[in-house]
């Protein structure tokens, strides 16, 4: 192993135990929250909503809205963890500690990224195991859910890290996630096909790229898809790969960080 | 003995156009503990700020132990331990998990880190609060605890900027002998503090910086020795009304108890007791009116003001 390599990757371990030590500690806030929320969106909107709706793309609505509900759970805590983290990381000046010590950029950036992915997909567990009470899922292709939930929660926790870059002050940590993420979240076809839309609202409904994520991961899960799947891991290969460049660029510049 | 910093027409151009320093060039052997002093905003924390890479420097060459700034940043690094002026620990971890952490982010092992956190938190006086959150901590003991963090990773230089600010006197002494024992054990020390006793008792050399230049950089005994006049208080026995007459040494009553007298260095003070004795002015003790070096530092300062408009 490499003289560089090997203090590299304990300092990824130390970033990434210290994040996961975060958000379990503070559990009552970052993972019993989604558990509750969720588990109102399928008493509400799949079980007595749902009944009245009927089938959709073939499958029942709770069975429908499921994917969508797993996925919106792991955007928005993938993101909301990394943006809390480093932003409070940079608020107490503890990001100092890491900044004045070797640790590589790269290393910086996937720890504070995997803290977010990690959390993410705890919750989707978690959101997975309550579905479970309200419908009986079958996972249609592993491959494809693992690959698409994976890559959108890399995706989410590498733009709360731009965020938290950019952020000044605790309201602009919270401005993204609610002006953006949950309108991009809520018309990215969770709840709904996109073919129940007219032609020019489908049109404009594909350059939401929350879209291509859900219906890739409910591909995954129900094997239905208002999109194309090759494209649409292509499309977020391509986000991840541009994230963490701006991401690392963004830390060496030390915009924010560094006088 | 090689050198252990040595920077090189340093500057630093802030954003708004503020020139925080103006080529400084220093150097600082392996093993000393070095003084860097100056009044506020004259360029101490920023030159700290670049060397611990928190602030980007706009010219200029920094070396620690061999490791450029710019072409070795993690050999540096590796080489350089820091106490900032502010905390900028998490305050919801706990010391023993700050050291350990930290530790990791230079590659150290968790089971060697352990080993090393317990070893300065006993040191350091810390070992009982090892498993209090940092933020409940008093400000002596956060101090201390980053004292312990910039320790962890073993560093052959350690910077050290104001370490004593707010920390009782007892307390202070105590991290006195603590660094000093560093320093004996091999650590090359940068201190910067606004205690100029703390800089005369610790330290060996010194190097003042004003309005972003050195304005002196010499051993504190060459320093000290350009002092020619030292101005004592002498508390008196008996009360009295008007100044004794002391010849050559100029003096005022500062109260009815208390006599100010300037003593040259060439005259020594046997002459002045004899005069205050011939007088039968008993003398019960003697006291400097200000720190040695406070007097200089102030003098050195002010005449930079009066060059530097």
């Amino acid at each position: 192993m490499s003289r560089e390599l090997r203090p590299n990757l304990v300092a990824l371990q130390t970033i990434v135990q210290r994040e996961i030590r975060r958000y379990t500690r503070i559990w009552p806030q970052t993972l019993l929250p989604p558990a509750i929320t969720m588990v109102l969106y399928f008493v509400i909107f799949g079980s007595l909503i749902g009944a009245r709706i009927g089938e959709m793309d073939g499958f029942s609505y709770m069975d429908y809205i499921v994917p969508g509900l797993i996925m919106m759970s792991v955007i928005t805590n993938s993101y909301s963890n990394v943006v809390s983290s480093f932003f409070s990381t940079k608020f107490q000046r503890s990001i100092e500690e890491l900044l004045v010590s070797p640790v590589s950029p790269h290393v910086i950036v996937v720890g504070f990224a995997l803290g977010g992915i990690t959390r993410g997909l705890a919750v989707a567990v978690i959101v997975t195991l309550l579905s479970m009470f309200f419908t009986d899922l079958q996972v249609h292709h592993l491959g494809v859910t693992v690959l698409v939930i994976s890559l959108t929660a890399s995706i989410f926790a590498l733009g709360g890290f731009i965020n938290a870059v950019f952020a000044r002050n605790f309201d602009d940590i919270s401005i993204i996630p609610t002006f953006v993420l949950t309108p991009l979240t809520y018309l990215g076809g969770v709840f709904y096909s996109i073919h129940l839309l007219s032609p020019f609202w489908q049109t404009l409904s594909l350059a939401n790229p929350v879209l291509h994520m859900v219906n890739a991961f409910r591909y995954g899960i129900l094997g239905v898809s208002d999109i194309r799947i090759g494209v649409a891991i292509s499309f977020m290969l391509v986000a991840v790969a541009l994230l963490y460049l701006v991401s690392v660029r963004l830390l060496i510049s030390g915009r924010g960080m560094r006088q | 003995m090689s050198t252990a910093l040595s920077i090189r027409q340093l500057t630093k151009t802030y954003g708004n156009g503020f020139q925080a320093l103006k080529g400084i060039d220093l150097d600082v052997a392996e093993g000393d503990f070095f003084a860097l002093l100056g009044p506020n905003g004259a360029g101490k924390s920023t030159t700290i700020g670049i060397l611990s890479t928190l602030v980007n420097k706009s010219g200029g060459t920094v070396n620690v132990f061999g490791h450029d700034l710019d072409r070795d940043p993690s050999g540096l690094k590796r080489c350089l331990g820091v106490v900032p002026q502010e905390f900028n620990f998490n305050q919801f971890e706990k010391a023993f998990d700050i050291l350990v952490t930290q530790a990791g982010y230079y590659g150290i092992p968790a089971k060697i880190a352990k080993e090393r956190a317990e070893r300065y938190l006993n040191q350091l006086g810390l070992w009982d609060k090892r498993d209090v959150s940092s933020r409940m901590l008093s400000g002596g003991m956060k101090r201390r605890l980053m004292i312990a963090r910039a320790l962890i990773h073993q560093p052959r230089l350690l910077i050290l900027d104001e370490p004593t600010a707010g920390v009782d006197i007892e307390l202070r002494r105590s991290m006195w002998s603590f660094l000093t024992e560093l320093n004996r054990e091999g650590i090359t020390i940068i201190l910067t503090t606004h205690y100029l006793e703390e800089a005369e008792q610790l330290c060996r050399n010194i190097g003042i910086i004003d309005h972003g230049q050195i304005v002196k950089n010499t051993s504190m005994r060459e320093l000290l020795k350009q002092l020619h006049v030292e101005t004592f208080l002498l508390d008196l026995k008996e009360s009295q009304l008007v100044a004794p007459e002391l010849g050559n040494y100029p003096s005022r009553l500062v109260d009815h108890h208390t006599l100010e007298v300037q003593v040259e260095k060439s005259q020594g003070v046997t002459e002045l007791f004899r005069l205050l004795s011939a007088q039968g002015i008993e003398v019960l003790s003697l006291r400097n009116k200000t720190n040695r070096l406070e007097e200089l530092f102030v003098s050195l300062v002010e005449n930079n003001l009066k060059v530097t408009p």
